[in-house]
């Protein structure tokens, strides 16, 4: 099994990179792109488990329609990777199963 | 041995619990529905199985909705066992919520007319602070509510696909994309032939209208008076979250797969089936006026469909004096009254049974008295 990733962002020279925080772990990205693409050409698996039987999921659709690239980006859950763009300093961990209501009052509060 | 056979012109909720109701009986049945092409109201339903307030104006409805919820159980079972798939009923009680004493005040007094008029429809008024040992998370805007320990939830999507596959289970025949324009009547020979647009035709010994928003056309044809009026509901749903709230209530209900149900809107607007961001934004307020942590939820649809509606609100069930063995049903619970529809409307118009005593008022002729006057309810 492959452990590199199967998706790259074409190198552009003069460009800006921001620095994103996931799971506790740095990462150098190129500004101007989404989470998930970010996170794809990162080669960081699985970015959620799924509502009912918590298996595994990864973006997919890279357009908003499916869900499945959902990460928790600044305190706020279940937020769509893909229609996210990187912003230095933001800190973005794993969506475990669906969201709680108590969970989406707290992070919520902090804006965006 | 029976050799009748029966044609369902519609195969939504309402004509396919009756549907299902006659062939699981051993009736050789044909569904002849629309298609996706259909409004579908089953897709507007709100999904309440629900008792409490019904029949306001006509304590015949109300017995006819307890009967009902009483029977959603074993219904449940049956399909489940039948079918494998699971209608998602959850019948645990639920719960009316009032944003004034006012209004909570109207509400006691409604229950307790029906209770008292109709019989063993029980109710619980409750403070705010007794529904929150329920509802933690309901806000500071619900000053009370009612209770009701019959009603629940079920899921409408599932329990149209539960009745589709039990129709197939029991040998019936589903034809789709059936564009049925005219019922035709040959009295010499007692049959009925339902014509499609394009010309096909199916003939039965009995036929039963259930087409929604097109019945009171065929059924004029078989000289059954059934207006109807349509209502347009819009609906929201936000994400799917952690379960929060054990009990449907009539504002909100959290689904079994955790989706947040918000509903839903009651608009006299013609076959326009579509949204608008004044009715979203009355509906979204108000959820969150109901649990205020619902301000953080993200809304991922939102959505409107049309439901058939008599002018009183009531159903009707009827039987055509002039082509016996023509039915027409017009009927707005299609999730709440669906038990009875397949064990007593089925079986009736199926011709397994005499007509039930307590449908007799449900005749579409009382929209006939020019003197009377209307008012929605149901």
């Amino acid at each position: 099994m492959t452990t590199e990733t199967l998706f790259s962002i074409p190198k552009k020279a003069g460009q800006a990179m921001v620095r994103i925080e996931f799971e506790g772990e740095t990462l150098h990205v190129p500004d101007g792109i989404s989470v998930a693409a970010a996170l794809l050409s990162s080669s960081r698996g699985a970015l959620r488990t799924s509502i009912v039987k918590g298996t595994p999921r990864a973006p997919y659709c890279m357009m908003g329609v499916c869900f499945e690239c959902l990460v928790e980006i600044d305190g706020i859950p279940a937020r769509q990777g893909c229609m996210t763009l990187v912003r230095d300093g933001m800190i973005i961990r794993r969506q475990s199963g669906a969201p709680s209501l108590e969970g989406l009052a707290s992070g919520g509060k902090n804006g965006e | 041995m029976i050799s009748k056979q029966l044609t369902v012109v519609g195969g939504g909720l309402v004509g396919a619990a009756i549907a299902y109701g006659a062939a699981s009986r051993g009736l050789s049945v044909r569904v002849l529905d629309q298609g996706d092409t259909a409004f579908r109201a089953s897709r507007g339903n709100f999904g309440l199985v629900w008792l409490s307030s019904k029949g306001g104006g006509m304590p015949e409805y109300a017995r006819w909705t307890r009967d009902a919820v009483g029977q959603w159980g074993g219904f449940h079972q049956e399909l489940l066992d039948r079918t494998g798939v699971d209608s998602g009923l959850i019948q645990k009680g639920g719960f009316w919520l009032g944003f004034s004493q006012e209004e909570v005040q109207k509400r006691a007094n409604l229950l307790a007319k029906i209770d008292r008029e109709a019989g063993g429809i029980p109710f619980r008024m409750m403070e705010a602070s007794e529904i929150r040992q329920y509802l933690p998370d309901i806000g500071p805007k619900v000053v009370g509510g009612s209770w009701g320990a019959q009603d629940g939830m079920a899921n409408p999507l599932f329990l149209l696909r539960a009745l589709h596959s039990g129709l197939k289970k029991a040998g019936a025949d589903i034809i789709s994309g059936i564009d049925v324009a005219a019922i035709e009547h040959d009295a010499a020979k007692g049959r009925f032939t339902a014509r499609s647009r394009d010309g096909q035709g199916w003939t039965s010994d009995r036929i039963v209208i259930a087409a929604g928003l097109g019945v009171g056309e065929l059924a004029s044809q078989v000289g059954i008076h059934a207006p109807t009026v349509t209502t347009r509901g819009q609906v929201l749903i936000t994400e799917r979250l952690k379960p929060f709230m054990d009990y449907p209530t009539n504002k909100a209900r959290q689904t079994a797969e955790g989706s947040v149900q918000i509903g839903s809107t009651t608009e006299d607007v013609g076959l326009d089936d579509g949204t608008t961001v004044e009715k979203i934004e009355w509906l979204a307020r108000r959820a969150v006026d109901t649990f205020p942590a619902l301000a953080n939820a993200r809304l991922v649809r939102a959505w409107g469909a049309l439901r058939p509606l008599t002018p009183d609100g009531y159903p009707i069930y009827q039987e055509s004096g002039t082509c016996p063995g023509a039915f027409a049903v017009v009927c707005h619970s299609g999730v709440t009254l669906a038990a009875i529809h397949a064990n007593v409307i089925g079986p009736w118009m199926g011709g397994l049974t005499d007509a039930p005593p307590d449908v007799a008022p449900f005749n579409g002729k009382r929209f006939l008295d020019k003197n009377a006057r209307f008012v929605g309810d149901h």
